[in-house]
């Protein structure tokens, strides 16, 4: 019997970035609670397994044997969908994004399109989920999710449109290759198409953090505000698989900043590219997301959509505005 | 506003009686008795020279007439005693003993409620007391003046069932919001 | 800020904060009337942890009482054992020895400083921020330390008696003070730079939550909320109780009445209360720690006696009544987060309720003080 090897590679891929979503969201956790013991002056896990590594797993069993609570009252479909609306288009989002020249399970030509297709159910999963709950925090941070995600997703694609401006193409993998050669081929240093592209890079991982909900942007779960926000009524692994949507949506926001701006798999010296080098960004900037949440306080509602509409959605345009005059000129 | 001019305007309220008290021994300066309807004037009175509230509260003088009853008693007892003593010490017939004075219906124990007021530029603590009849403890409150006042006298109603009249909301604030009992009251048993 | 509008449909919502929600440190809970994400009308509902301590005064002896008042506020027991004695020397006419009320003073400031303390790491984490909670603990812990030394309890203090103190300190303490000020005072640049200077902080804390001088009068504020409101009041000052005139120290007062305001205000204290513990502890006579003749079964002549102190969040009274036995005929306690909370409802009419949870942080509320 004759199988297409195609079927296999993609299973075999298809296996591989659930079992990287998973683990990164697992990791995530220990590595979240690991930094903040440091910025705290304290340890962190260390009593599973050495350095606490084992902590991730065991928090994975006990969530996992939790009882899963469906309050009386809730919507029981919107309840029970809303953490599999969070969750999957993660995973699919890691379908198309290139981790090295050949490490990737399907490069499609709108891979850039698709991405962030799919990382716009994740909001819908979240309103869907507090809606469902009829708890009234979990609602009036459904209300601020939506309208966070409105308000920041419009400078993020105005800088995402200007990016692909200058490269032509929405193919992740050809993204990435237009910026092999050392750091000063990338995209963030990219001064000859606007001078505004390190703005441009902050802007969108300003974005980043908001559109996955992290701090100071935290609106949604805001414990001290809501309690948990739209988690409210979630318990055990419903809980837990928000949590892990979470993770997986900050791993392809990082990816993302990784491949349009700081050159993907590319070494910044033009040494040994690969898939390394890609991991190393991608660490890098989730350390600086996770750095960020223990050091500031959060940010209010209306002071984060200030931001958006009054500073960052007036910059993005102008940048646009500049690189596509830049473009035209020279 | 000094002391002196604050003594004379609640003394022309009229208060029952303005006592200048000894601050080091009492720690508060002026001692205010008035009757239940001069409260909301001698409060006003001091909202207008500028004093805050510090708290409402109450007192439960339960037993007090009795004791007040034995007490002069004791003292007629005892000056009849002294007067025997003086005149057996003269050597002379002692006087017949006193009739026992009348035992009539004791006047009814009081609530007394007591608010403290401060000021905040002139160490002046005031404290006005109004008493009222255990029977019928009724009293104007003050919230209208003194916001403030709200929560104290919701508390001295929940701990002695004093009511403040038109007080605009008076449940009980830290009791449950169903409880019938005052603690405080003297004959309070849980 | 933004404007509350108000909505035409009237649709308003009722909310409610607590008694278990993690922005009101303990079990208090606020009925709010909601329209969207403002407050219309909030009504504290307090009541939750209410123990009755006036009533435990009237059934104990005066000395069995003096347990309970570190149990109402917490964070700041010395000053509620202070307020108690004082007020039960002030009617059975103890005098208390002057090395005492020395230690009185340095113990109650160096509680002062922790209570701070606890409230700026628990008052960012009311604004998100995690970490400077954990900072604050580290100082604070040198403290519990040092009193635990001298009094033998971490929190709920029990260490003033009538007529002195009960426990003399050592060469030890003195040192170890010296050695937290020092420390304290290296820390608390740190603690501006990371925080006072957010601009995030700022933003949520500038013009947030204003209560007017007089809003703070007629609701009867005092402590930190009113000297944010530039009312230049602090009873260690404008009513001298122990020895505090004997030390030079300021009182911070903001006139914004915002919540940065009194978040200042108690930034600065910790600064005033380490220059008081400095010159105490400079100044230190020898001497006993404890009044001769107190006498075992304390009976306070007849009449009622009032006593007030600073504690770190406003102005604690004690009002006995004594009718001349040796339990108190009534013990009136009047604590300051009582009065500073109740203008909170007035305070946060037609904020936000992140806002309105900030003005709340700042208010400073120990749960127990107010339900006693």
């Amino acid at each position: 019997m004759h199988v297409d090897p195609e079927i296999i590679r993609l299973l075999a891929f298809l296996i591989g970035v659930i079992a990287f979503a998973a683990l990164n969201a697992a990791y995530l956790v220990w590595l979240e609670r690991k930094e903040a013991g440091h910025i705290q002056r304290r340890i962190g896990p260390k009593e599973v397994g050495p350095f606490g590594l084992l902590q991730p797993l065991v928090d994975g069993i006990k969530l996992m044997t939790k009882q899963l609570i469906v309050p009386a009252g809730v919507d029981p479909v919107l309840f029970r969908i809303a953490p599999i609306l969070v969750m999957v288009p993660a995973i699919m989002s890691f379908v198309t994004i290139p981790f090295s020249e050949t490490l990737v399970a399907r490069n499609l030509d709108i891979g850039l399109l698709a991405i962030f297709a799919f990382a716009s159910v994740n909001v819908l999963g979240l309103l869907l989920g507090a809606w469902g709950s009829r708890n009234k925090y979990a609602v009036i941070s459904a209300a601020r999710v939506v309208s966070q995600n409105v308000a920041y997703e419009i400078p993020m694609l105005v800088t995402v449109v200007t990016l692909v401006m200058i490269t032509g193409t929405m193919n992740l993998h050809n993204i990435v290759m237009q910026q092999q050669g050392g750091f000063w081929h990338w995209n963030i240093f990219n001064f000859s198409a606007s001078p505004l592209m390190p703005v441009a890079f902050l802007i969108f991982f300003v974005c980043m953090l908001a559109e996955t909900n992290r701090a100071p942007f935290d609106m949604a779960e805001a414990e001290s505000e809501l309690v948990a926000g739209a988690f409210t009524e979630y318990s055990g692994m419903g809980f837990g698989v928000f949590f892990m949507g979470e993770y997986a949506n900050i791993v392809i926001g990082a990816s993302m900043a990784t491949i349009l701006f700081l050159g993907g798999w590319d070494c910044p010296f033009g040494l040994f590219p690969g898939v390394h080098w890609f991991l190393i960004k991608m660490y890098f900037l989730i350390f600086t997301v996770i750095w960020i949440r223990w050091t500031y306080p959060r940010t209010t509602f209306y002071g984060l959509l200030n931001l958006s509409w009054k500073i960052l959605i007036p910059i993005s345009f102008f940048n646009l505005i500049l690189t596509s005059a830049m473009l035209k000129v020279f | 506003m000094n002391r002196a001019a604050i003594k004379q305007k609640l003394a022309a309220i009229p208060a029952e009686a303005v006592i200048e008290t000894d601050y080091d021994r009492k720690g508060f300066t002026l001692d205010v008795q008035v009757a239940p309807a001069q409260l909301v004037a001698a409060v006003s009175v001091l909202d207008a020279a500028g004093f805050f509230i510090e708290a409402v509260t109450g007192v439960d003088w339960l037993g007090e007439q009795a004791a007040l009853r034995k007490e002069a008693q004791a003292k007629i007892a005892a000056e009849a005693k002294a007067r025997a003593e003086a005149a057996a010490a003269a050597g002379e017939e002692p006087p017949p003993a006193a009739p026992p004075a009348e035992q009539g219906e004791l006047p009814e124990d009081a609530l007394e409620a007591v608010y403290d007021f401060n000021h905040y530029e002139e160490l002046c603590r005031v404290t006005v007391r109004t008493r009222v009849p255990r029977s019928k403890p009724e009293v104007p409150s003050i919230s209208e003046i003194y916001p403030g006042a709200n929560w104290h006298e919701r508390e001295t109603h929940d701990f002695f069932g004093i009511i403040f009249a038109g007080h605009p909301y008076l449940v009980p604030l830290l009791l449950p919001e169903d409880a019938d009992y005052h603690p405080l009251l003297k004959d309070f048993r849980p | 800020m933004s404007a509350f509008a108000g909505s035409e449909a009237n649709e308003t919502f009722v909310l409610n904060l607590g008694p278990q929600h993690p922005a009101t440190h303990g079990v208090l809970r606020v009925k709010l009337t909601m329209d969207g994400e403002y407050i219309v009308e909030a009504e504290p509902v307090l009541g939750y942890i209410h123990r009755m301590h006036e009533k435990m005064g009237e059934n104990r002896t005066w000395a069995q009482f003096l347990p309970n008042t570190g149990r109402m506020d917490y964070l700041h027991a010395l000053a509620y054992n202070h307020g108690y004695v004082s007020v039960v020397e002030r009617a059975a006419g103890i005098a208390v020895p002057e090395r005492a009320e020395y230690l009185r003073v340095i113990t109650a400031e160096l509680n002062r400083v922790s209570s701070h303390l606890l409230w700026f790491g628990a008052f960012i984490l009311d604004l998100g921020g995690f970490s400077p909670l954990l900072y604050a603990f580290d100082d604070r812990e040198h403290i519990l330390d040092l009193l635990e030394s001298v009094t033998g309890s971490r929190l709920t203090y029990c260490y003033f008696r009538f007529g002195g103190v009960y426990n003399d300190i050592d060469d030890n303490f003195v040192a170890g003070t010296q050695a937290f000020i020092k420390r304290l005072r290296g820390r608390m640049p740190m603690y501006h730079n990371l925080v006072t200077k957010n601009i995030i902080l700022m933003t949520r804390l500038k013009e947030i939550g204003p209560i007017s001088a007089e809003m703070c009068r007629k609701y009867g504020a005092t402590g930190p909320v009113c000297r944010g409101s530039g009312i230049n009041f602090d009873v260690r000052k404008h009513e001298p109780y122990s020895i505090y005139p004997e030390f030079d120290f300021d009182v911070p007062v903001y006139e914004q009445g915002d919540s940065m305001a009194r978040y200042m205000v108690r930034m600065d204290e910790i600064e005033q209360s380490l220059r008081i513990i400095e010159q105490a502890l400079d100044k230190l006579p020898e001497g006993p720690v404890m009044a001769d003749k107190v006498p075992k079964i304390l009976k306070p002549a007849k009449g009622d006696y009032y006593h007030a102190v600073e504690t770190a969040r406003g102005s604690f009274g004690v009002r006995v009544v004594s009718d001349g036995s040796n339990t108190p005929y009534r013990l009136k306690l009047r604590s300051p987060t009582f009065s500073n909370l109740s203008l909170f409802g007035e305070a946060c009419r037609g904020m936000l309720l992140p806002d309105a949870l900030a003005l709340m942080g700042s208010l400073d509320l120990v749960i127990p003080e107010i339900d006693r």
